[in-house]
């Protein structure tokens, strides 16, 4: 694969992403994206869902990509909460592909459902089919969802859909919805936690 | 001399407002002048303007030297300047003496029209809101019904904030950098450390000094010297001077003996010498007083409530004077407010002067802010 046609592959990827978040945004909504990169999710939020949202990052280069994005953005460290932004503010607070890069997993599920109504967070699924048999073969898994060596890899946290569900039991956090793709983008029902390389959960507390 | 990209030759400009001016404190001001510089040209549909404010010590002088002085170059002129962050050739940028000041705006140094000598400690005291009521007199003189943007640094960021609140209408965009919404209580204590110096100088003379022929030099520089440790980081102070000697060996006396020692007389004679003592008093108790929040039982949303500008906030990782949490406190209570806003908190060594640096990252923030602001 050529470096274009890797950047063409990683932004259709991406689009796939942004339109299945997109799918549980309500049109006007007020949104919260922690680890929001340079924005182009609530860029894309914006411009398809007319979201006012504000973004959440700690790297410098991608506050900076966030402002020329003409998005709003707090550059603050998630990994120490959420402090400072009031209970029940938001909509949707989402955390897109950045859960397994934080240190402080519990902390950050139970401050996204302080802040807001309902989290939608996605993660790769460390028990997907491939990943295992990297695993079986002695060797940690580089895939579409999981691109990176093991010595440069920005994750911290290695998890799958089963692992995932668990803790949101433990944590009397409700899962209202879950949809789970393969590498190839289509839906997977069929045992998720084998078949799903990329999972999705809506996330809201008991009412 | 000025750096690329410079404005290049610039002249100051004075305009006098002959109605009377009530301040905060319910003093009046009979009527008042203020020195200024514009930069760049003021388009027909007048969009693009933007108003600097200065901090504690600054001036109208933002950027750009003038013809017989061509090392006076202007306090923001890294930031100031065409194909700069603030680009003179997408905005009008205005810079102010504010009231009170010692360049040329009335203020102690001029004459009382009553008495027909110079006010000395008479001026009446002045507040940030008090600054923004003249600047919007300014903006009227020059046609400029709304600011595109209005920007400082530190107490300048406080004016920025302060338009945000009193003349919501008239401010599209508000750069608070440096910044707080008040002071804190080490804050004030540092500026009475320097008060005090200026007031127990036996040259002050209850700070009718210029009747007396004299200047309070002593006081000025102690209150230089203590202001300056606030603005620089331990850090920085520590790798640009650390334990360094002046004459390589310890003299046991109380003449300079390590280099620190060095730069700070040298900073404060340096101010002493061109700097007014009452201005110094009035500028930093305008500092003490600024709290928007006071009037909402201490409530900064409720305060920040009528704003309605979009926001640009920043603050610098070794700023112990305004830290970044005090930065914060204004981005949550504009977030409570929904109003726009981006906040970067920036890795400078340079302690709270960073933001008269031209750090890259730095810069490049404000280049991206302020070429998104439409004109």
């Amino acid at each position: 694969m050529t470096e274009h046609e890797r950047r063409v592959k990683a932004e259709q990827r991406e689009r796939f992403d942004f339109a299945v978040i997109a799918g549980w945004i309500p049109p006007g909504e007020r949104v919260l994206d922690l680890g929001c990169g340079d924005g182009r999710l609530l860029r894309y939020l914006s411009e398809t869902r007319d979201v006012s949202g504000y973004g959440v990052e700690i790297d410098g280069d991608s506050v900076l990509g966030c402002i020329r994005n003409g998005v709003d953005v707090i550059q603050m460290d998630i990994e120490c909460g959420l402090s400072g932004f009031e209970d029940k503010s938001f909509d949707h607070v989402i955390i897109s592909q950045a859960l397994q890069t934080m240190l402080a997993t519990e902390g950050t599920l139970n401050e996204m459902l302080r802040v807001a109504d309902e989290a939608v967070v996605s993660f790769p699924n460390f028990a997907y089919r491939s990943n295992r048999a990297a695993i079986a073969a002695g060797r940690m898994p580089v895939s579409e969802d999981l691109p990176y060596d093991w010595f440069d890899t920005p994750n911290v946290r290695f998890f799958t859909i089963a692992d995932f569900e668990d803790l949101c039991a433990r944590l009397g956090i409700q899962i209202r919805e879950r949809l789970a793709f393969d590498e190839a983008g289509r839906e997977v029902s069929d045992d998720p936690n084998l078949n799903g390389s990329l999972a999705f959960y809506r996330l809201g507390r008991a009412t | 001399m000025s750096s690329e990209n410079s404005v290049g030759v610039v002249a100051a400009q004075r305009v006098r407002f002959a109605s009377p001016l009530l301040l905060k404190s319910g003093a009046e001001l009979p009527g008042f002048e203020l020195v200024f510089e514009t930069y760049g040209t003021l388009n027909a549909a007048q969009s693009n303007a933007v108003l600097v404010c200065h901090a504690l010590s600054g001036s109208h002088h933002i950027a750009g030297h003038y013809a017989d002085d061509p090392e006076n170059v202007g306090w923001w002129d890294n930031l100031v300047g065409p194909g700069k962050p603030l680009d003179t050739r997408k905005f009008f940028v205005v810079g102010v003496n504010n009231l009170g000041g010692c360049y040329g705006s009335t203020g102690p140094l001029s004459v009382n029209p009553a008495t027909g000598r110079r006010y000395g400690a008479d001026f009446p005291m002045v507040t940030v809101e008090d600054w923004v009521a003249a600047q919007a007199r300014l903006a009227d003189h020059l046609g400029i019904a709304t600011w595109a943007a209005v920007v400082g640094g530190s107490l300048g960021g406080m004016q920025a904030l302060a338009w945000s609140i009193q003349l919501p209408q008239r401010i599209r965009h508000a750069l608070v950098i440096a910044s707080a919404p008040k002071l804190s209580a080490q804050n004030i204590a540092f500026n009475e450390v320097a008060r005090q110096a200026i007031v127990s100088d036996p040259d002050f003379h209850a700070g009718h000094y210029a009747e007396n022929g004299v200047i309070p030099t002593r006081g000025l520089r102690l209150a230089r010297m203590v202001g300056h440790i606030t603005y620089l980081s331990d850090s920085q102070m520590g790798e640009k001077f650390g334990r360094q000697l002046r004459h390589g060996a310890h003299n046991f006396s109380y003449d300079v003996d390590f280099e620190i020692e060095s730069y700070l007389r040298y900073q404060g004679d340096k101010f002493a010498r061109f700097f007014d003592a009452n201005t110094y008093l009035m500028m930093t108790k305008a500092l003490d007083y600024f709290d928007p929040a006071y009037e909402y039982d201490g409530n900064l949303a409720a305060a920040l409530a009528r704003a309605q500008a979009s926001f640009f906030v920043a603050s610098f990782s070794t700023d112990w004077r305004f830290a970044p949490a005090r930065s914060r406190e204004i981005v949550f209570a504009l977030l409570h407010n929904r109003l726009r806003v981006a906040y970067a908190e920036i890795e400078c060594d340079a302690g709270h002067d960073s933001f008269l640096l031209d750090d890259p990252h730095y810069h490049s923030l404000l280049r991206a802010y302020l070429e998104n602001i439409s004109v």
